[in-house]
Order: C-alpha cells, then structure tokens, then sequence
C-alpha cells in the first residue's frame, strides 16, 4: 500500500502536472477564473484521467500482442474521444445532478493533452495496472490542486488596474504561474 | 474570407495572428521543448508538418465529412499524421525524438491543429489551407525558435550548443527548467502586446464564433483566449 501512497504523493507534489511536468497548461490558464469552475474541471480530468488509464492500459497490451504498438496515438485518442462522449451519455440519463455540475466540462477533455498523457506515459514508464491507475489518479488530484492554487492567485488579480498594460490578461497569470512553479521545486527530490 | 489574397493568408500566421503568442494555442508544447534553440525547432517543424497535411486532407474531405461527427474525423486525420511524423522522426532523428519524448506524440491534442482545421480548412479551399498550414506552422516554429533561443542563451550560455555566454558568465539553470519557461513565455506575450498596443483591434479579429469549442463552450469560462481580446 505504501509504493501506491509514494505515488499518489510524487504526482501531486513532485511531478504536478501543470507545474512541473507542462501538462494540461490550457485549462489550467483558461478554466481557473474561479474556484467552482477549478474544481469541476479538476474532478472531471481526475475522473476521466483515470477511466482512460483503466482502458487504455489493457488495450495497449492487445496492441503489442499483435505487433501493432505504433498505433497507440490513434487508437488512444479515439478511445478517449469515445469514452468522453459515452461519460457524458451516461451522466446525462443517470446522474443530472453531478451532469449539471461536472457536464460542461468533459467536452473540453478531449484536447486535454494531460488525459492523453498520463496514458502514455504510463505505458512509455512500464507501470503495471494498479500501478498505472494509481498515477492516473495522483495526476488528476495534482491537477486539481494546481488548479485550486492558481483560482486562488486569480482572485487576487481581479484588479488589474494595478499591473503594467502589457502584462493584464494571460502574461499576468503566466507570472504567477512561474513564481508557483518555482515553489513547486521545492518539493523535488523528496522521492527519489 | 473570399477577398483575402494568397499573401496575407500565409502572414496571418506569422504576427497577427500568431498562435501562440496572440491566440493563445499550443501552450503545453511551447513551455515543454522550448529548452534549446534546436528542440524548439524541431517541435515546430513536426508541428508544422503535421498542420499542413492534415489542414489539406481536411479541406478535401470539408464537403464529406457530416457536420455531426466533425470533431473526431478530424482527430483521426490528425492522429494519422502524427503517428507518420512520430516514425519519421524516430527513424532519421533518434536525439530529437529523445529529448522531445512524450511531447511528439501529444502534437495530436495540441489545440493549434485542431483549432485551424475548424477555424479555416473546412471553410477554405485546399491550396488556402495548405499556405494557411505554413503561415501558421512558420508562427509557431518562430515563436519556439525565439523562446528557445532566450532560454538557452540565459539558462546555459549557448545557442545552438555553440558556446556564446557561458566563457563569461555561468548560466542560470532556472532558466532551462519549469519557472523559467513560464516566465520567459509571460514576457514574450507582454512584448507582443506592447508592441501591438496601437493596434489593438488585431487581437479582436478572433472570436468565439470562429472557436473550436463553441457548442460546449459556457459564457467562455473554458476559453483562455477571450481575455486577450
């Protein structure tokens, strides 16, 4: 249990995946305006991060049984494309209530490069399936927290009146971003 | 669109409309691989050849494809090309396909293919998507090849590996590593927007009309580019 607990902890501290890894930087700057949307965006990457682990995972292996590994890049982002979709269906029908909170937000999953590559990366590392699902979910708890963080930042930012002209909008927040990644090293090296 | 000359398509890229600087496309890559002059240039080369491929192809098929199912037939042509570029490169060069890693096969997700196949190639004809496929893809490649010429120069003292600085001073390694390519790419974009100041209505000429994700899109929450205009 402790090796899964390692992992959980390095993929939100040491390997965070918008702060140290450039991984899901398009959400991270565009859906962190404030903390509701933050965390529906967090908890549905987490969700689907997982999920897509869960198939992907088995599929690659089929893939390298019959010699066709190659096609991982095609096969893995039209599976995720489909799961998203069918994630959606499913809310839709069976649970309105986390649809309406979570639902706007797995259409933009798709292009999320973070979902995409937590699946390959845990193939391109050779983890093996728990080990697999485990990063998966510390990638996404990860991402939720940056995600937090940086909602919290914005709200201080909303008076822009104070910043230099060129620097309001997106620089500002690229900004903060490096001074978050910059304390974000800190936490390297605690595993090695 | 109609009146557009030939010229202006293929510039758009390059300043107006600069992907990544004006429209905020493609961030994961450009913060990824912009550590050295030469990665940089080998991610926008890729980038770029899968662009125009795929932006052709997709202005061929605009009048096959259903309305419907857009998005993933134009995630598989993409995808397609992808995998193409990705054995290319690791046939004919092993050290780039080394160091750009995981970032050569996430090319697929990143927003700049799939947001010009549904802002222009399914709309134009398939010699306008192509040379809007080079523009864009000459953006993207200057935009990396800048940043990753700032980066290396301060980070290591070289350019191109040839050694400029570092015989002077040593090099600030913060730079190579994550805070640096934040802040590198903060105050390239506020340049850019210092130097377009006067011209402000350029950076409006882009809409959530013309965006990939208008249909899921709520008031814009999901979109990091309304905020530049």
């Amino acid at each position: 249990m402790g090796k899964y607990l390692i992992i959980i902890v390095s993929m939100v501290l040491v390997n965070n995946y918008p702060l140290a890894q450039f991984l899901g930087i398009c959400p991270f700057l565009g859906v962190s305006k404030d903390k509701n949307s933050a965390t529906g965006m967090g908890i549905a990457v987490t969700f689907v991060m997982t999920l897509a682990t869960a198939v992907t995972w088995p599929i690659q292996q089929l893939l390298n049984k019959f010699g066709i590994g190659y096609l991982q890049t095609v096969v893995f982002i039209l599976v995720i494309a489909a799961l998203v979709q069918l994630i959606e269906m499913f809310m839709k029908k069976n649970m309105v209530g986390l649809y309406k909170s979570l639902g706007v937000f797995l259409p933009l999953i798709t292009t999320n490069c973070a979902v995409l590559g937590v699946c390959i990366s845990n193939i391109d590392k050779d983890l093996n399936y728990p080990e697999s699902l485990f990063n998966a979910f510390g990638a996404g708890i990860g991402f939720l927290f940056a995600m937090l963080l940086m909602a919290g930042v914005r709200g201080k930012l909303e008076d822009q009146s104070r910043i230099p002209e060129s620097f309001r909008g997106v620089p500002i927040v690229l900004l903060a971003a490096a001074i978050m990644a910059l304390s974000f090293m800190g936490f390297g090296g605690m595993f090695s | 669109m109609e009146n557009k000359s030939k010229l202006s398509i293929l510039t758009n890229g390059l300043i107006k409309e600069n992907p990544v600087l004006v429209l905020v496309l493609g961030t994961c890559p450009t913060l990824a691989v912009t550590t050295s002059v030469t990665n940089g240039f080998g991610m926008g080369v890729s980038a770029m050849a899968v662009l125009i491929c795929s932006n052709i192809v997709i202005s061929l098929l605009r009048k096959i494809i259903p309305d419907n199912v857009r998005i993933p037939c134009y995630i598989t042509v993409i995808a397609g090309f992808v995998t193409i570029v990705q054995l290319v490169v690791k046939a004919f060069a092993p050290a780039l396909d080394e160091s750009l890693g995981l970032y050569l096969p996430l090319i697929v997700v990143n927003c700049i293919i799939l947001g010009r196949a549904e802002m222009f190639a399914n709309k134009n004809s398939a010699i306008d998507s192509a040379l809007d496929g080079i523009g864009m893809g000459l953006g993207f490649t200057l935009t990396l090849v800048v940043m990753g010429g700032i980066r290396e120069l301060t980070g290591a003292g070289t350019l191109c590996g040839i050694p400029i600085l570092s015989n002077v001073m040593p090099g600030m390694s913060v730079m190579t590593l994550v805070p640096g390519g934040f802040a590198v790419y903060s105050f390239v974009m506020a340049f850019v927007h210092y130097m377009t100041k006067d011209k402000s209505k350029i950076k409006k000429s882009f809409g959530c009309s013309d965006c990939a994700m208008q249909d899921s899109c709520v008031d814009g929450s999901g979109c990091a580019k309304e905020e530049v205009a």
